[in-house]
């Protein structure tokens, strides 16, 4: 029955080994003192007990120096704890390291969408490889859904109007559970999927033959769509259009008319292009010619417009 | 009212009138707490039947008792009722509003008529949720966060909202009613240190209940004004910001478990004096310590979003300001366990309930620590571990010392002697149960199981039927006082003024009350808990 009863999930990423040693002493730090409590209780309880109906005992006042021990020794420890457990939380939630591998994911109820910049798109699953940085650049359609996975000590919020970013670092191959943790609506509980990690050749035969093979990589859906929607014909490449030129945009510093300075990172291109009137760049027009994209685009077509516009980046290149 | 006036001649407050009408009408503050006592029952056993259902649902895991749509109905109304309409109102309106004026020697509240108020207003708020969960529910969970709730979900979110919208009046009242009350009508020679501890704690639950009610209110009026004028304030689709409903929404509901807590803590102070024999350990460190509790709990709303992409600067600041709020709950575990020390122990339920509530305190609390770490709380954050928490706070806490309380202070209330020995058995059955419920809910959490979840996957099961198994038991526990108390009513011996050799002020007068509490206004003379006469008193550190 106990080998069907772990006390731990599995430590499938960089950080699982990392927040149990964290866990491992905060529950021996609990051990410690509800044993103390508990002990204590109990041997005043039996050794002090009521012998006699008329009993008064010769009770203590009150200690300073007992007082100002049981408020310096716990707060040492909590602040002990508050670095630790900071530390770790800087660098899970901080930036993700340069060479990440870059996965786009969308929650809808009830579903999680993944894309991945080569093309695959899957939902419910995510194929990633082991011993590589893994960044997800998440949104939601609907309602605030919450990336988790159990395996990986890693959970995210996927939160309307706005891009939340999640990295994690696979150490093991296997089948690992996704959830969605935030309670949104009638199938949260079925908001499920998995996760797989596969060593990195075998990373290399899925996205080339695997089942999710797509002829055009993510950046290039969102060229397609940057024509469809004839985004071309006002931010020309020339930068004689009527909007500024795309090129090498991302993340470089915009000045805007108003006079601020913002960095082109996803956030600001999600913005822009679906309220265009919120930083109108230095030099053009305010209102702003351009129709707004809200509810005319879905999120996942968003992110292959972001992708898309992140290949024309900072260092020009096109993939 | 089945005893003839001949065997009791002495008028108290339940005998001076009859009548539906006396009661409806009444402005003593010991028949309003009465009418609370028996309105949050009856809640409480309706938002336990919810928790009933849920746990048998959860015997499985595929969803096989009820659809999702009830599943996460129950949840949500079992989370409403239990917090709004019992948890938060349980001690303060029906403890508190017996007691205040009695510990302090007054003859009632300052604001009789405003405590009936309060109470017609909470019976208000609580016949628009039953409506709302008779018309089928509401499916937002207790959080209501948007833009689910302002936007997506086509359950009763308006009149669940609206009902706890008027309840909160409640509270703010009968917190305005404690305030002025502790102020302007202590007895001559009442001084603030003199004061029971209970009125510290109640004191500071009516600070909280005063300036956090009102931004919960309007949180629910914003969510009010999104939903059926589409007035973008939350959902970003008309320009509004999901997260600034979570701010508001903490803002009051951190805070709010302090006024579940607070007054628990109260109750143990009275009981753990009285069945020790001893003056409280380190008085002004308890008292100044529900102060700080009441504070620091204003300024700790945002470690509910750790992972809800708020900045991590801030997520940084509100585990720093959380960390403290172990120290205050520190500081009373340890001066209560140390008022046992060299004292005369007795082991009656009341204390028995104290003492459970001191154990399980003692692990909420220091799972709570879990919590406010940033990296354990990616982790566990809205998985079972923090049910299992905050079950451990607010159930192994507080509905504890609301049971211990009743126990204690039930022969004043009602002039009744309850069966010692059933008691002490029920105390047992509900601290066993209590644990096999919830402690496996901390090793679920940790091992992943999110929590609101209607279906789950297998390797859960174990753990989920021992936690239903303990359910079973701790729900009959919860049965056999309501037994024996109503039993008692009836059957049980007549109550001694002090039965239990207390110190305080309620006990100097008989039992039940007369009407107006005190014949002749007493003068306080000495400190609380003095069981011992200050001349044989030791001293040490």
């Amino acid at each position: 029955m106990w080998r069907n009863l772990p006390l731990l999930p599995e430590r499938a990423s960089t950080f699982a080994p990392e927040v149990d040693a964290l866990y491992g002493f905060l529950v021996g730090m609990s051990v410690f003192f509800i044993a103390l409590i508990f002990i204590l209780i109990t041997v005043f309880a039996i050794k002090y007990r009521r012998r006699s109906e008329g009993e008064v005992p010769r009770p203590v006042r009150g200690s300073l120096a007992l007082e100002l021990t049981w408020i310096v020794i716990p707060l040492g420890l909590v602040l002990t704890i508050f670095g630790w457990g900071a530390a770790l939380y800087f660098k899970m939630y901080g930036r993700a390291p340069a060479d990440a591998l870059e996965l786009y994911v969308v929650g809808k109820q009830w579903m999680w969408h993944i894309q991945h910049p080569t093309g695959q798109r899957e939902i419910n699953e995510l194929h990633v490889p082991a011993g590589r940085p893994v960044k997800l650049t998440m949104a939601t359609e609907d309602v605030i859904h919450s990336f988790y996975i159990p395996d990986f000590r890693v959970k995210k919020d996927v939160v309307p109007g706005r891009y939340t970013t999640l990295w994690f670092e696979a150490t093991r191959p296997g089948r690992y559970r996704l959830f969605c943790a935030e309670y949104c609506g009638t199938k949260h509980s079925e908001m499920t999927g998995w996760v797989i990690v596969m060593d990195p050749v075998e990373y290399q035969n899925w996205l080339s033959s695997g089942s999710g093979v797509r002829t055009e990589s993510l950046a290039q859906a969102g060229e397609r769509l940057f024509q469809q929607l004839a985004c071309h014909t006002c931010h020309r490449e020339d930068g004689q259009g009527r909007g500024p030129s795309l090129r090498g945009l991302f993340g470089r510093p915009v000045q805007l008319a108003d006079g601020r300075t913002v960095v082109a990172d996803e956030a600001y291109l999600r913005e822009s292009i679906l309220h265009p009137n919120a930083k109108i760049v230095a030099g053009f027009p305010s209102p702003s010619d351009m129709p707004t994209y809200q509810g005319q685009i879905t999120e996942e077509q968003l992110l292959q417009l972001v992708a898309y516009l992140k290949s024309l980046g900072a260092g020009g290149e096109q993939r | 009212m089945s005893t003839p006036a001949i065997e009791s001649p002495r008028v108290n407050y339940l005998n001076v009138s009859y009548g539906v009408r006396s009661w409806l009408l009444t402005t003593d503050h010991k028949r309003i707490a009465l009418l609370y006592l028996l309105s949050v029952t009856l809640f409480f056993f309706l938002g336990g039947f919810f928790a009933v259902l849920i746990r048998l649902e959860l015997m499985t895991p595929p969803g096989d008792l009820v659809q999702s749509e009830t599943y996460n109905r129950l949840f949500t109304m079992h989370g409403v009722i239990m917090i709004f309409f019992f948890l938060i109102p349980a001690i303060p309106a029906v403890l508190g509003n017996f007691l205040v004026p009695l510990m302090i020697g007054a003859r009632d509240l300052a604001f009789p008529r405003l405590n009936l108020l309060s109470w017609y207003i909470y019976t208000l708020g609580g016949l628009f949720t039953l409506a709302a969960a008779i018309l089928g529910g509401v499916d937002t969970g207790w959080t209501f966060y948007t833009p689910y709730s302002s936007t997506y979900s086509n359950s009763n979110v308006m009149l669940t909202a609206v009902g706890i919208f008027i309840t909160g009046f409640s509270s703010i009242l009968t917190g305005l009613n404690f305030l002025v009350t502790i102020h302007k009508m202590r007895a001559p020679g009442m001084t603030w240190f003199r004061l029971p501890l209970f009125i510290w704690a109640h004191y500071a639950t009516s600070l909280i209940m005063i300036l956090g009610t009102p931004v919960v209110a309007i949180a629910i009026l914003l969510v009010g004004l999104e939903r059926l004028f589409h007035i973008g304030i939350f959902d970003p689709r008309l320009g509004g910001d999901p997260l600034l409903f979570q701010h508001l929404f903490w803002f009051y509901s951190h805070p709010a478990v302090y006024i579940m807590i607070l007054p628990a803590m109260g109750v143990i102070n009275e009981l753990i004096t009285c069945f020790a024999r001893r003056r409280i350990f380190g008085y002004h460190f308890i008292a100044f310590s529900s102060i700080a509790i009441a504070t620091l709990g204003f300024l700790v709303w945002g470690h509910h979003m750790f992972t809800s992409g708020q900045s991590v600067y801030a997520g940084m600041v509100f585990s720093a300001l959380t960390m403290l709020v172990a120290i205050p709950s520190a500081v009373k575990v340890f001066n209560w366990t140390a008022t046992l020390y060299k004292g005369s122990v007795s082991y009656q339920a009341p204390m028995l309930y104290a003492l459970g509530f001191i154990g399980l305190f003692t692990i909420g609390g220091l799972t709570g620590i879990f919590l406010a770490t940033l990296a354990v709380d990616v982790h566990v954050h809205d998985t079972y571990f923090v049910v299992a928490h905050f079950h451990y706070i607010m159930v192994g806490g507080t509905i504890m010392a609301y049971l211990g309380g009743l126990h204690y202070w039930w022969p004043k209330m009602t002039g009744k002697i309850y069966p010692e020995g059933w008691a002490r058995f029920a105390a047992l059955v509900i601290f066993v149960g209590f644990n096999l419920t919830f402690f496996p809910q901390f090793v679920l959490g940790y091992l992943g199981m999110p929590r609101r979840y209607h279906v789950y996957p297998e390797e859960f099961q174990v753990l989920n039927v021992m936690s239903s198994a303990g359910a079973s038991i701790l729900g009959v526990g919860y049965l056999i006082p309501m037994i024996y108390f109503i039993w008692s009513l009836r059957y049980g011996p007549r109550a001694p003024e002090n039965p239990w050799g207390a110190k305080g002020l309620e006990w100097l007068v008989p039992s039940p009350p007369p009407p107006h509490n005190f014949d002749v206004t007493p003068v306080v003379t000495g400190e609380p808990y003095e069981y011992t006469p200050r001349s044989e008193e030791a001293h040490v550190g």
